[in-house]
C-alpha cells in the first residue's frame, strides 16, 4: 500500500477515536440540562466524563496535526475553506473546556447556571457542525484548479450537509445517553436509559436516511458494507436500549460511529476533498507530504498510538465505577 | 487593514495570550510535582496543603491554556493556508508529534491526577503529576522545534516543481541549534514565571501571617517561598546563559534581528549596547539619538569580542536586496524590536534580582514580616509573564518581513524562505479574518477577567482550600451513613 493511503487510513483512525470518545462527552454536555434536573444530578453527569474529556479532545488535535503533517494541502484548503464553521467550533470548544474546569471552582448558583449553558451550547455547536463539515467533504465543494476553496459559507448549508449535522448531533446525543445509563445509577440512569431508547429510534431513521443518501449519491460499492454495519448496529442499539442492556447499547452506538467514519472516508478515497466541478480535487497523492515525512510519521504513529490507547484504556478502567448522587461531595468552590 | 494585517494581529493576539498561561503551566506542574514528592517522602502535611493549594491554581490556569492552544493549531490552516502548503511537509511533523507524544500524556494523566487522589495508590498518583510535568515540557520542545525551524530552517530542501519546502532530515529539524538554545531559554523562563508565582503568593502570605502574629500559619508557607526563590535563581542563571547563546546564534543566523534589537542603523566596530535611544525609531534611521549606552557590549554579546564588527540595518537591507530581490523592506519594525528586547531583558533580570534579595532576607530559617516584602512579592508575580511576552514579540517581530527566515549559513538551504505577506490565506476575505479576530479577542477578554478573578480568589484564600476537599474521615462517615463514599474530588 502507498504511504499516502496508509496515512489516509490513519487520519480516519484518529477521527474515529475522536468522534467515538468525544462523541459521548459531547452527548453528556448536550443532555446536561435535560437529564440533570438539579445541581447534584448535573454534577453526576459532568463527573462521568470529568477525568477523560480532556484526553478525548486530544484526538482532535492529533487528527489536526496529523493532517497538517501528512496532507498539508488538505489541511490548508479545508481549514481556510470551512473558515466560519471552524471558527464557531473553536469558540464552542474554548468555552466548553474552561466551563468543565471552572464550573466547580465558584460556589454560586448563577455561575453554575451560566457554565451549564456554556457546556450545553459548547457541546451542541461542534456536535452539529462536525456533521455539516464532513457531509460537505463527502458531497464535494467548489475548488479551483489551485485547490483553493471558492465557495461561500452558505454553500456549506445545503440539505445534505444539514442532514449530516442532524445525524452527528443525534448520534452523539444517543451515544451520550447510552454512556450515562452505563456510568450512573439511580434516577439519572433510569432517565438516561429511557431517553436513549427513544433517541435511538430517531437516530436510526435520520442517520439511516443520511447514510443511504451518502451511499447512493456519493460513494462506491464497497462502502455498502459500512452502511449495513451501521444499520445493524443501530438496530442492535434500538433493541438493547429497550432491554436496558447498557453495555451492549454502548458498543452498538460506538460501532455506528465507526461505521459512519468508514463510510465517509471510504466514499472519499482516493480523494481527500473532492471538487464539485472535477478538476481541482485534492487526492491522497496531490495533497500529501513527501514519502520521507510520511515514513517518519508512520513510525511515530505506529509506535505511539497503541501506547496512547493503553494508558487511556487504563484511565477508563480506573474510573470504571458508576457515579450516583451519593458520590457527589459538598461544593468545594469559593465565592467570587 | 487588509486580510494580511488582520491575520497578523490575530496571530499576535492569540499567541501572546496563549503564552501568558503556558509558561505558568510548564513551570508550575513540575513545582507541584516536587511539592507532592516532598509530601510523599516526608509525610509533612505542609507539603500536602501546598500541593493542593498550588494544584488548584495550576488547574485553573491549565484549562485556559488548553482552550487557547486549540486555536493555535488550527489558525495556521485558517489564516495562513499558503504558509501551511509551503511548510506542511516539515512544519506539521513536530506539531503532530507534540500531540501524540506529549499532549495525550499531559491531558490523560492530568485527569488521573485530579480525580485519582483516593483511587490510585499514593506513589502511582504521584507518578501521574510527574507524567503531566514531563509531558508539558516535552510539548514545549516540539512546538519550539517548529518555531525554531521558522527562524532557521534546516533539514529541508526546496522542491522547485511543487514550490514547497520538503523535509529530508528529521534529526536535523529536531536538533536544530536554534532549538537547542531556544528550548532551555523558554523552559527556564517558564520556571522563572512559576518560581516567582509560588514565591510571590507564598511570600505575601508569610508576611501577612507573621504580621498577624500567626507564626505557625506562616511556617506553612515558608518552604514554598524557599522553593520558589531557589527556582527563580536557578532559572535566572539558565535564562542568562541560554539567552547569551541565542544572541550569538542570532548574530550568525538573523543578523538583521540583532541589529534591529539595537536600532543599529550603520554598522560599527565595538557596537554599544544602548540603554536608551530616543527619536523616531519607526524604521527611519536619520532621527535617532542614543542617550545612554554601554560601549562594546553588543559586539561582545554577539561574538564574545568587544571590538568585533556588527553590521547595521542599512547594510543588511542592501545585502538582503542582493540575495532575495529588491522592492522589499527587509527591516523589522525597529521601535518594536528595540523596546521589546529591552523590556524582556530588564523584566527578567529584575525578577532574578528580587529572588536574591528574598533569599538574603530569609537566610537561616527566618520568617519575614516586612510589609514591603509582601507588597514586592505580589508586584513581582506579573514580571516574568511580561518578560516572556516581550521575548516572543521580539523574536517573532524581529523575524519580519519573513515568516520563514532564510538560513544564511554556508550550509544554508536554498529557496527555503517565505515572506509573511505570501503566507496568508488567499481564499479568506478581510471581513472573515476581522470576524474571527473580533470574536477571539472578545472571548479572550472575558476569559482573562474570569481567569484573573479566579486566580486571585484562590490565591487569597490560601492553603486552607485543601481542607475544603472532603477528608477521608468525613467521607468514611458519610459512606457509613448510607451509599458509597463520596468522591474525594468532583467537578
Amino acid at each position: 500500500m502507498e504511504l499516502s493511503t496508509v496515512w489516509f487510513v490513519l487520519i480516519a483512525v484518529l477521527w474515529t477515536g475522536y468522534l467515538v470518545l468525544e462523541g459521548f462527552d459531547f452527548g453528556v454536555g448536550m443532555l446536561l440540562r435535560v437529564l440533570g434536573r438539579d445541581d447534584t444530578e448535573r454534577r453526576v453527569l459532568i463527573n462521568t466524563v470529568g477525568p477523560v474529556w480532556d484526553g478525548n479532545e486530544v484526538w482532535l488535535l492529533t487528527a489536526g496535526g496529523a493532517t497538517f503533517a501528512a496532507f498539508p494541502e488538505w489541511y490548508a484548503t479545508l481549514f481556510s475553506g470551512f473558515y466560519l464553521p471552524l471558527l464557531l467550533i473553536l469558540l464552542a470548544l474554548i468555552v466548553r473546556v474552561v466551563s468543565f474546569e471552572w464550573r466547580g471552582k465558584v460556589d454560586d448558583d448563577a455561575w453554575r447556571q451560566r457554565t451549564d449553558w456554556a457546556l450545553t451550547i459548547g457541546s451542541w455547536v461542534p456536535a452539529v457542525l462536525w456533521g455539516v463539515a464532513f457531509a460537505n467533504i463527502v458531497r464535494g465543494v467548489h475548488l479551483d484548479s489551485d485547490h483553493q476553496y471558492v465557495g461561500t459559507f452558505f454553500d456549506l448549508l445545503n440539505p445534505f450537509a444539514l442532514l449530516g449535522g442532524a445525524t452527528t448531533a443525534l448520534l452523539f446525543l444517543t451515544h451520550g445517553a447510552v454512556f450515562l445509563a452505563l456510568k450512573t445509577d439511580g434516577d439519572v440512569r433510569t432517565r438516561a436509559g429511557g431517553l436513549a431508547a427513544r433517541l435511538s429510534v430517531v437516530t436510526l431513521v435520520v442517520a439511516g436516511a443520511w447514510a443511504v443518501w451518502a451511499q447512493v449519491t456519493y460513494s462506491v460499492t464497497w462502502t455498502w458494507a459500512a452502511v449495513v454495519v451501521a444499520a445493524g448496529a443501530l438496530l442492535v442499539l434500538v433493541w438493547s436500549t429497550r432491554r436496558r442492556r447498557e453495555g451492549r447499547a454502548f458498543v452498538a452506538s460506538a460501532v455506528t460511529i465507526v461505521a459512519a467514519v468508514v463510510l465517509i472516508f471510504g466514499s472519499l478515497y482516493p480523494d481527500v476533498m473532492p471538487a464539485l466541478d472535477g478538476s481541482g480535487s485534492l487526492t491522497v497523492d496531490n495533497a500529501s507530504s513527501t514519502d520521507y515525512t510520511l515514513t517518519i510519521m508512520t513510525w511515530v504513529a505506529v509506535v505511539l498510538t497503541p501506547v496512547v490507547l493503553l494508558y487511556q484504556g487504563w484511565t477508563y478502567w480506573v474510573f470504571r465505577k458508576r457515579i450516583t448522587v451519593e458520590h457527589i461531595p459538598a461544593h468545594t468552590g469559593l465565592t467570587l | 487593514m487588509d486580510a494580511l494585517d488582520l491575520a497578523r494581529w490575530q496571530f499576535g493576539i492569540t499567541t501572546v495570550y496563549h503564552f501568558i498561561f503556558v509558561p505558568l503551566t510548564i513551570g508550575l506542574a513540575p513545582l507541584v510535582a516536587i511539592m507532592q514528592t516532598l509530601w510523599v517522602r516526608t509525610n509533612d502535611e505542609r507539603w500536602l496543603r501546598l500541593t493542593k493549594f498550588f494544584g488548584k491554581l495550576l488547574l485553573i490556569n491549565f484549562a485556559i491554556g488548553v482552550a487557547t492552544g486549540i486555536v493555535q493549531e488550527f489558525q495556521f490552516g485558517m489564516n495562513w493556508s499558503e504558509y501551511s502548503r509551503f511548510v506542511g511537509d516539515v512544519f506539521g511533523a513536530p506539531l503532530a508529534m507534540e500531540a501524540l507524544a506529549a499532549f495525550f500524556v499531559e491531558s490523560t494523566f492530568l485527569g488521573l491526577w485530579i480525580f485519582g487522589w483516593d483511587k490510585l495508590p499514593k506513589k502511582i498518583h504521584l507518578a501521574t503529576i510527574w507524567a503531566v510535568a514531563i509531558a508539558t515540557n516535552l510539548s514545549a520542545y516540539f512546538i519550539l522545534a517548529a518555531n525554531s525551524w521558522m527562524q532557521h530552517p534546516v533539514g529541508t530542501v526546496f522542491n522547485s516543481e511543487t514550490g514547497r519546502a520538503e523535509m529530508v532530515d528529521i534529526g536535523a529539524v529536531l536538533t536544530n541549534v536554534t532549538l537547542l538554545a531556544a528550548f532551555p531559554h523558554t523552559i527556564t523562563a517558564a520556571f522563572l514565571t512559576a518560581g516567582t508565582f509560588v514565591a510571590g503568593i507564598a511570600g505575601w502570605w508569610m508576611v501577612r501571617l507573621v504580621r498577624a502574629g500567626d507564626e505557625e500559619g506562616a511556617r506553612v508557607y515558608r518552604p514554598a517561598v524557599v522553593l520558589g526563590v531557589v527556582t527563580m535563581l536557578i532559572s535566572g542563571v539558565g535564562i542568562g546563559a541560554s539567552g547569551d547563546w541565542q544572541a550569538k546564534l542570532m548574530f550568525d543566523q538573523q543578523p538583521m534581528k540583532m541589529a534591529s534589537a539595537e536600532a543599529l542603523c550603520v554598522g560599527e566596530n565595538g557596537a554599544s549596547f544602548s540603554i536608551l535611544t530616543v527619536g523616531d525609531l519607526t524604521n527611519n534611521c536619520e532621527n535617532t539619538a542614543t542617550i545612554i549606552e554601554l560601549p562594546g557590549v553588543t559586539s561582545f554579546l554577539a561574538s564574545g569580542d568587544f571590538d568585533s564588527y556588527l553590521p547595521g540595518v542599512d547594510e543588511l537591507q542592501e545585502r538582503s536586496e542582493a540575495l532575495y530581490g529588491e522592492g522589499v523592506d527587509y527591516r523589522p519594525n525597529l521601535m518594536v524590536t528595540y523596546w521589546s528586547f529591552r523590556l524582556m531583558i530588564g523584566l527578567g533580570v529584575g525578577s532574578a534580582a528580587l529572588a536574591l534579595a528574598a533569599l538574603w532576607l530569609m537566610r537561616k530559617g527566618r520568617l519575614v514580616g516586612n510589609r514591603w516584602f509582601g507588597t514586592l512579592a505580589l508586584l513581582a508575580i506579573p514580571t516574568p509573564f511580561l518578560a516572556s511576552s516581550f521575548g516572543w514579540v521580539f523574536t517573532e517581530m524581529g523575524r519580519q518581513p519573513w515568516v520563514v527566515a532564510p538560513n544564511p549559513n554556508p550550509s544554508g538551504v536554498d529557496g527555503v524562505w517565505m515572506l509573511t505577506a505570501r503566507g496568508v490565506s488567499t481564499s479568506v476575505s478581510g471581513g472573515m479574518v476581522l470576524t474571527s479576530l473580533l470574536a477571539f479577542t472578545a472571548l479572550y477578554g472575558v476569559l482573562a477577567v474570569l481567569w484573573f478573578r479566579l486566580m486571585r480568589r484562590y490565591a487569597a484564600h490560601g492553603v486552607s482550600v485543601a481542607e475544603r476537599d472532603p477528608s477521608p474521615e468525613a467521607r468514611a462517615a458519610e459512606g457509613a451513613a448510607g451509599g458509597d463514599q463520596p468522591l474525594s474530588f468532583a467537578y
